[in-house]
């Protein structure tokens, strides 16, 4: 079986459903959260490349790179609020980020 | 290939904002002692000395560089100058409030100023790719500033769920670039433009993308239902933080909302334009009536400025250069408005902390009558009285749209004017008719008091003569779009 562009697209769009649904459904821990937020970026990545070969045009790869520097940027961020955050109220589960509601 | 150095007379601006970044985090690291003042008045001039060579350098003709990446017209021009009013507007208000809560650290500025560059980068962004980046780099500054005063529970946890919110839209947005980039083979504004004229509208995979992007855009814009982390955010995060976060970033991302919309799927408009419509009736809708039941004024800002971007997408979903003008006057009074409300907040404060309940706000004509009338001033404004300057901001929307042809938009605009009319009378009728409940301590600080003093004179009766240049200017920048 050759595999071809729709697989790829499949396995993109599975990869980003699943970073969507485990930034909604998990009420454990915040790190899970960041794990997704990384996992939808490469699963975007994983359709730019495929479109980029499909297309022979090599924007789409430029544009993996860039979507790789700014994830990379983002992890560092979102781990160093993490860690203020943690200082803070000593627990990082999801279900206790409530002080403001409403 | 003939010319490897791009033309960098457009991005001018930009490069004196990096390099001036750079220099200002050099200036604080090595300097022994707190650096935080001399930073601040070195932004301050970074920002005027980028407002200069944007004016008198660039200029509004329409020019292209980077390979068709970056584009600088007068539509850029025009916002990038508002951006910059904002940006430079909140960090002079920002000194008192940060070395009153020990929190003045000379990162503030420069922070902004790297938000300030990534707005620029956006609203000039001429290809899929340069929105993507400049969208980046100014989201990841705005969340290091939300949670900037990291001792303090409320300001870390508003940066982490506006990190968390702010990297699913990022990631959705691009979801959506890389199916358009997939269908059409190109992340360029003008080559998409020309694709997506030939192709028609129709094709599944493209509406996908489309739908995604336009998720990614409400979500930075707060427009509902992509709404819920601006209270939060709002709330929690230091108030000159807040205060930057309703202006120039939402200047930013509405006017990327243009470039992107008016751009590139000028001719999807039959996709779009209805799912801007429900954006623009369920912000005014929710603005209206949820902040009825607000208590902390912040929050209640924050519900106030998804109404107020109800009405700006609102002048989006015309699509033509008319609403594009429309739009730009309402951004004027919207920037000077909110700008003003926030002064005034950041001014009073009592024993013990800032003032942020609504209820405390009573009795404040008592103890600082010129104080209350301005709130007033801005209240009425904010809340569309004939003759201030919010008025003319929603009259020109509003006349745009009817003029379109969206007579019942309109009406649903009018309708939630007046429902939001109820919550900004009740803070007048809270700080001049009920009895004094705490007292007040004045934030000495003349800075804070011209820019109260000078928003509320823009917001006054006096608006009336600021009418016609605005507009002459607006008309000027939505020619960007006329062709």
């Amino acid at each position: 079986m050759d595999i071809g562009l729709g697989h790829y697209l499949i396995v993109g769009a599975a990869l980003f459903v699943l970073g969507v649904f485990g930034i909604f459904v998990n009420r454990k821990n915040v790190i899970i959260i960041l794990m997704s937020v990384e996992l939808m970026l490469l699963a975007v990545n994983i359709n730019f490349v495929a479109f980029s070969t499909h297309l022979n045009d090599m924007v789409g790869q430029v544009f993996a790179m860039f979507v790789l520097t700014v994830a990379a940027a983002e992890a560092a961020i979102g781990l160093a609020i993490l860690v203020i955050y943690f200082r803070n109220r000593g627990t990082i589960a999801v279900e206790d980020i409530n002080q403001m509601k409403g | 290939m003939t010319n490897m150095v791009p033309n960098l007379m457009p991005v001018m601006p930009e490069i004196i904002l990096a390099v001036g970044a750079m220099l200002l985090l050099m200036v604080g690291v090595f300097r022994p002692t707190k650096a935080f003042s001399e930073v601040s008045t070195l932004s301050l001039l970074l920002l005027v000395i980028t407002g200069g060579v944007l004016y008198f350098y660039v200029g509004g003709e329409t020019q292209i560089t980077f390979g068709g990446m970056f584009i600088s017209d007068s539509f850029a021009v025009y916002t990038k100058v508002l951006i910059l009013i904002g940006s430079f507007l909140s960090i002079v208000m920002a000194g008192p409030y940060l070395k009153d809560h020990m929190i003045d650290r000379f990162e503030f500025p420069v922070l902004i100023i790297l938000a300030t560059l990534g707005m620029f980068a956006m609203v000039s962004a001429n290809s899929l790719m340069s929105l993507y980046v400049g969208l980046e780099l100014q989201s990841l500054s705005l969340y290091v500033l939300a949670a900037f005063n990291r001792d303090r529970n409320r300001s870390t946890e508003s940066g982490l769920k506006y990190f968390v919110l702010g990297a699913l839209s990022s990631g959705m947005l691009l979801y959506g670039i890389s199916l358009i980039y997939g269908f059409t083979g190109s992340v360029d504004f003008d080559v998409l433009a020309l694709t997506l004229e030939k192709a028609g509208s129709g094709h599944l995979g493209l509406t996908l993308g489309l739908v995604f992007i336009l998720a990614g855009l409400a979500f930075k814009v707060s427009a509902v239902p992509f709404h819920m982390w601006a209270p939060d955010v709002y709330e929690g995060a230091p108030t000159p933080v807040t205060s930057f976060f309703a202006t120039a970033p939402k200047i930013a991302a509405l006017a990327l909302f243009v470039r992107v919309m008016m751009g590139p799927f000028a001719d999807m408009i039959g996709e779009w334009q209805q799912v801007v419509i429900f954006l623009s009736v369920a912000s005014m809708l929710v603005g209206a009536f949820v902040a009825l039941m607000q208590t902390n004024i912040k929050r209640l800002m924050a519900y106030s400025s998804i109404g107020h971007v109800g009405y700006a997408l609102m002048a989006i979903v015309i699509g033509t250069s008319a609403g594009v003008e429309a739009l730009m006057v309402y951004l004027v009074f919207y920037l000077t408005m909110t700008i003003g409300t926030f002064g005034a907040i950041l001014s009073m404060r009592h024993s013990d902390g800032m003032v942020e309940d609504i209820n405390d706000l009573a009795g404040l004509s008592t103890n600082n009558l010129p104080l209350a009338i301005s709130i007033a001033i801005f209240m009425f404004s904010l809340a569309g009285i004939p003759l201030l300057a919010g008025f003319f901001g929603k009259y020109y929307v509003f006349l745009a749209v009817v003029e379109a042809g969206f007579v019942p938009l309109a009406v649903i605009g009018v309708v939630t004017s007046v429902v939001g009319a109820f919550y900004y009378l009740r803070i007048i009728k809270i700080m001049f008719f009920d009895d004094a409940a705490v007292s007040f301590e004045k934030m000495e600080s003349r800075s804070l008091n011209w820019v109260i003093g000078v928003t509320a004179l823009i917001n006054s009766p006096a608006s009336v003569f600021l009418i016609a240049p605005v507009a002459a200017m607006a008309a000027w920048a939505a020619l960007s779009f006329a062709g």
